[in-house]
């Protein structure tokens, strides 16, 4: 849908490039022999069952792992060794979960991003004004001073994507964003990505709900410790990949799977 | 009174030492000319100079180490390196009597923290998790020590042992004033130069591992600081309540701010208030300091308490309206709690 709107082109090769990805925690791997290429520009849906390895797989992507066998490349060099590390913005599983209770507002969070540009020096008025900028851009400005424990889950996810384009990522990597959101604030959520991929980001996202991801998502991603489907929504709901990848007793709601 | 500052020598570097020698008297004479102008009669005494210089800063250094620890999860961390720098104290104290040398047990209770608090990143790191039961066995390992290493030295030692385990205001003597404005240098410095990344991991560790933040080197280098801070502390508070500092002001100031910086600032403000009324408290009725600035500490903390939740109720009437006009749809649980 997208792939026309690419904007940046320092370099033209993959943003994400895995070959051969294995890992597993113990002996038996929970990711076997994946291979997936995200090109600048595409929106990617990964999906599978509990413990189907999907958000190891971006932990392995994200080069927070070492692979047992197989490489990944981040913008063309070693995911391990990687170091520009701000143009790679990451929303992790448990956004919504707020169990730690800290005193923290919306906009430290989002000047957050700005931290990998500041290093060990001091966070300027340009930094704050990006900061502000992406608040705007994700809608929640108004909310810059509130603590973020207050907020609903629709609004600490749009936060934390906030300090992803504060920090000019040019790929945003979202782990289960949804989790704990209501219905409304789910479809918000999904309209923001629409934009945010109609302007050139990058998005790879891994989500539960295969619905959302067939019907907003340019490219599904069907896991269960290997590769069962890789292509577009439309192919994917005519493949059998889902109840072999889920097994068949998948709950098949009839109003979630259109395209 | 000013008799203390002649025992123990520390043997350090003299310029750097003579300038802070100064600086530590020209703070005891400033104190002096206050007390005699206003009349405040405990200000007579050059211990309490020392004790007030001492908790002052501690009670700037162990809030602001106090703050990452405490939203890590990680406030027992304070109390087991409190018990290994028992052990540290011991060690001094074992080799002062063996070898006849006049090392300060504070120095040695450093270099004994320091070394448990990196035993206790490395357990982490291996294990994968910061957890209650590493903690604990580090926490009496160090008190075992320093109990066994003490009772081995029979005689005289363990009468002066009460004043490590309770702390004490009349044994602040100028070269531990000293010591402390070294330790609150380095520890302010430290922090100042890698506060982003230290917020940054304590806020959320994978998104900074993410980002690019060496996280373990971060990890050793907040539980060494805390090592510092809590031999530094140690002299006022005591090995058994030293943690409390790094604790209770933190708890008391998350109760009421909202941002991070803001939590810092309270609860240094909060330590403060705590210390200053304790230190005075326990000069005016002769009870033991550490333990008077702590349940002072603790009044604080629910007097925070309280406000904090008037304050929340207020807010809720607040943003009920606020919320609604969003219209991004992201209305719904207000989810605090």
């Amino acid at each position: 849908m997208s792939e026309d709107s690419v904007t940046a082109v320092n370099d033209d090769g993959p943003l994400v490039d895995a070959r051969g990805l294995t890992f597993g925690y113990t002996a038996a791997p929970v990711v076997d022999d994946v291979d997936l290429r995200v090109e600048r520009g595409e929106y990617v849906g990964i999906v599978g069952p509990n413990g189907s390895g999907k958000s190891t797989l971006l932990r392995l992507l994200l080069g927070l792992h070492e692979p047992d066998s197989g490489s990944v490349e981040l913008l063309g060099h070693p995911a391990r060794a990687f170091a520009e590390r701000e143009r790679i913005g990451y929303v992790s599983q448990d956004v919504t979960k707020d169990e730690k209770r800290m005193p923290i507002t919306v906009s430290e969070v989002v000047l957050m991003g700005r931290f990998p540009h500041a290093g060990f020096g001091r966070v300027t008025q340009a930094d704050r004004d990006r900061a502000r900028e992406a608040l705007q851009t994700v809608g929640i400005e108004h909310l810059a001073d509130r603590r973020i424990t207050a907020l609903s889950g629709g609004q600490r996810q749009r936060t934390y994507i906030a300090r992803a384009l504060a920090g000019e990522a040019e790929l945003l990597v979202l782990d289960e964003p949804t989790v704990g959101v209501d219905a409304e604030s789910v479809d918000a959520f999904f309209d923001l990505l629409d934009d945010l991929v109609a302007d050139g980001l990058t998005v790879l996202l891994v989500e539960h709900d295969i619905g959302a991801v067939i019907e907003r998502t340019a490219r599904v991603v069907c896991l269960n410790r290997e590769v069962y489907f890789d292509g577009s929504p439309a192919a994917f709901t005519e493949s059998d990949a889902l109840d072999r990848a889920y097994g068949t007793n998948v709950r098949r709601e009839a109003g979630g799977i259109v395209t | 009174m000013s008799g203390s500052a002649g025992s123990a020598t520390v043997p350090l570097i003299s310029a750097p030492y003579d300038l802070l020698n100064w600086l530590v008297g020209q703070w005891s004479d400033g104190l002096g000319w206050v007390g005699e102008a206003f009349g405040i009669g405990m200000l007579d005494y050059v211990f309490m100079h020392h004790a007030f210089l001492v908790g002052a800063l501690i009670a700037v250094m162990a809030p602001l180490i106090g703050t990452f620890l405490v939203h890590r999860q990680l406030a027992l961390i304070g109390d087991a390196l409190a018990h290994t720098a028992f052990a540290g104290v011991a060690v001094g104290l074992f080799v002062n009597s063996l070898l006849g040398t006049g090392i300060s047990p504070y120095v040695t209770a450093i270099v004994v923290a320091v070394l448990a608090a990196l035993a206790i990143e490395l357990i982490s790191e291996t294990t994968d998790a910061y957890n209650d039961v590493s903690m604990a066995i580090v926490l009496s390992t160090g008190f075992a020590l320093g109990a066994v290493l003490i009772s081995i030295n029979t005689g005289g030692l363990a009468v002066g042992i009460n004043q490590y385990l309770f702390g004490n205001l009349a044994t602040v003597s100028r070269e531990n004033a000293v010591l402390l404005v070294v330790l609150f240098a380095i520890v302010s410095l430290v922090v100042t130069v890698t506060y982003k990344q230290l917020l940054y991991v304590t806020f959320d560790e994978t998104a900074a591992r993410v980002a690019g933040i060496n996280v373990p080197w971060y990890n050793r280098l907040m539980t060494t600081l805390t090592a510092l801070v809590v031999v530094g502390a140690m002299q006022i508070m005591g090995v058994i309540l030293v943690a409390a500092m790094l604790v209770v002001p933190v708890a008391a100031a998350a109760q009421v701010a909202r941002g991070f910086r803001e939590a810092l600032l309270a609860s240094v403000l909060l330590a403060e208030l705590a210390v200053l009324v304790g230190i005075t408290l326990s000069y005016h009725y002769a009870s033991t300091a550490g333990g008077t600035i702590v349940l002072v500490a603790v009044a604080v903390y629910i007097v925070m308490v309280l406000a904090g939740k008037v304050q929340s109720a207020r807010a809720v009437d607040e943003s009920t309206p606020s919320d609604a006009a969003v219209g991004d749809g992201a209305i719904g649980e207000p989810s605090d709690d």
